[in-house]
C-alpha cells in the first residue's frame, strides 16, 4: 500500500497540536501514539466499550470510530485535560476518588468524559437518566453502583458550588 | 471497516458537505443523508412529523454514537437488525441517490436487498431521505427487544395506523427490523384489521398473522422460534399503542 500522509491541525484541551499522519490512523492512536497522551484509553476498538470517548467539539464520541484527518480543525478534550494544571480533581475526578468509583480504573477515562458531556447539558439528572447515560460506557469491575453514586454527588457538588 | 468486512481502495468523507445535513419539510419530510441521529433527537418539529423516530431513535446505540451516526450512512448500511431500515420501509420513505451522471428515486422496498447491502451502485451515494406524511389521525409505535440496552434489536416493529371518527381502522402499516435478510414488510399480513375496531381479539388475530408471515434466521443470542414469538408479541403490544396514539390524535 502506498503512504498517504495528510496534515492534521488541531487543538487538545487548549493546547494546539500539527502533525503529519497516514490517512488511515483512527483518532484514538493519534492520541496516543503521536500526541502521547495516553489517558484515552482503547478497548475494543469498533464502537462498543466506550474506553476511547473522548469530546468532539463538546460532544462525547467514540475516537476509535474516527480517523485523525477527520478531527483536522477541531478541538477536542481528553481525560488530561479535566484536572487543574496544579493537579487538583476536578468535581466529578473527586466523587469518583471519594465513592470508589473505579477499580481497575480502565474505562474511568471514557466515563469521566461522557459523564462530563452530560452533566453539562443535564445538571440534575436522576439515578435512572444517570444509569441510562452510562449505557454506552462497560465497566466489568465496579458494577456500575459506585460510578452512579459518584456521579450524582459530582452533580450535587458542582450545582451547590458558586 | 473494523471488521474488515468493507476494504475499500478509497474512502471520501462527506463530513464537509455541509448541505448534506438539512432537514426541510417541504412536500414531507426531507432528511440530508448526513444529518445526525443527535440532531433528529433534538429536533421537535421533525419528532413532531414522524413520530415514529421518538421512539426508535433512543434504541440506538448510546450518546456517542448517536453524536456522530447519521442518518444515510445507518440506511446505506443496510444493517438488517437496525431500527431505522424498518422505520423507512414503515413510513414509505424514498431515496434520491447522486452520482455523476445525475440522480434516481428509490421506495424503500426497492432500496434495501441484502444483508448490509442496497441497490446502491459504485458510482451512487444516498443524498436524501424523503419520508411522506403520515395520514390524518394516526398512530405510531416502534418497539423492539435487544439483550442489552443500545444493542441490535433481536427484533423490532414499526407500526402506522390510521382510524377514523368511529374507531374503525383504515389503513395500517407494519415493518419489522431483525428477523430477515432485510427489514421486514409485513403489511400484507395486516388486512384483516381494515375496517375493524381494534379490540384486544382483532389486534391479537393480526399479530398471529404477522407471526406466521414472517421467516427469521435465528442468530446466537436467539433461535428463529424466540425471535417469531418476541416479533409476535411486539406486534401486538406496538398496535396496541399505536391505536391508543390514534385515537388520541383523531
Amino acid at each position: 500500500m502506498q503512504p498517504d500522509p495528510h496534515e492534521v491541525a488541531l487543538c487538545v484541551n487548549g493546547a494546539p497540536y500539527r502533525r503529519t499522519v497516514e490517512a488511515r490512523m483512527l483518532l484514538s492512536d493519534f492520541l496516543r501514539h503521536e500526541l502521547r497522551l495516553a489517558g484515552t484509553h482503547v478497548g475494543c476498538e469498533h464502537g462498543v466499550c466506550g474506553a476511547c470517548t473522548i469530546l468532539l467539539d463538546g460532544a462525547p464520541v467514540r475516537s476509535c470510530l474516527m480517523f485523525a484527518v477527520q478531527a483536522n480543525g477541531c478541538e477536542l478534550s481528553t481525560i488530561e485535560g479535566l484536572a487543574s494544571a496544579s493537579g487538583d480533581l476536578d468535581p466529578l475526578q473527586q466523587a469518583m476518588h471519594e465513592h470508589h468509583g473505579l477499580q481497575c480504573g480502565y474505562c474511568t477515562p471514557g466515563i469521566l468524559m461522557t459523564m462530563t458531556a452530560f452533566l453539562r447539558e443535564n445538571p440534575a439528572p436522576s439515578e435512572d437518566e444517570v444509569r441510562e447515560a452510562l449505557s454506552g460506557n462497560l465497566c466489568r469491575c465496579t458494577g456500575y453502583q459506585n460510578i452512579v453514586d459518584a456521579v450524582l454527588k459530582a452533580a450535587a457538588n458542582m450545582r451547590a458550588a458558586p | 471497516m473494523n471488521f474488515r468486512l468493507a476494504r475499500p481502495a478509497v474512502l471520501i468523507d462527506i463530513n464537509g458537505l455541509a448541505e448534506l445535513a438539512a432537514i426541510d419539510f417541504e412536500g414531507g419530510t426531507r432528511l440530508g443523508a448526513l444529518t445526525r441521529y443527535a440532531t433528529l433527537e433534538r429536533n421537535s418539529g421533525f419528532l413532531k412529523a414522524c413520530p415514529l423516530f421518538a421512539d426508535a431513535l433512543p434504541h440506538i446505540a448510546h450518546p456517542q454514537i448517536r453524536n456522530r451516526g447519521t442518518i444515510g450512512g445507518n440506511l446505506s448500511h443496510a444493517d438488517p437488525a437496525s431500527e431505522l431500515p424498518a422505520v423507512a420501509l414503515a413510513m414509505q420513505a424514498r431515496m434520491r441517490l447522486t452520482s455523476r451522471r445525475g440522480e434516481r428515486e428509490l421506495a424503500a422496498s426497492d432500496f434495501f436487498v441484502g444483508i448490509l447491502t442496497t441497490d446502491i451502485g459504485p458510482e451512487e451515494m444516498l443524498a436524501e431521505i424523503t419520508f411522506p406524511p403520515l395520514p390524518r389521525a394516526s398512530g405510531t409505535c416502534f418497539m423492539e427487544v435487544a439483550r442489552r440496552r443500545g444493542d441490535f434489536a433481536l427484533a423490532g416493529v414499526a407500526v402506522i395506523i390510521s382510524l377514523d371518527e368511529e374507531g374503525y381502522c383504515t389503513s395500517i402499516r407494519v415493518a419489522l427490523c431483525g428477523v430477515g435478510d432485510t427489514p421486514v414488510d409485513a403489511t400484507a399480513a395486516t388486512t384483516s384489521l381494515i375496517g375493524q375496531r381494534c379490540t384486544d381479539q382483532a389486534i391479537e388475530a393480526v399479530a398471529a398473522d404477522v407471526r406466521e408471515a414472517i421467516d427469521p434466521p435465528g442468530n446466537v443470542h436467539a433461535s428463529a422460534d424466540y425471535q417469531r414469538h418476541v416479533a409476535g408479541v411486539l406486534t401486538r403490544r406496538a398496535i396496541a399503542t399505536a391505536c391508543l396514539r390514534a385515537a388520541d390524535a383523531a
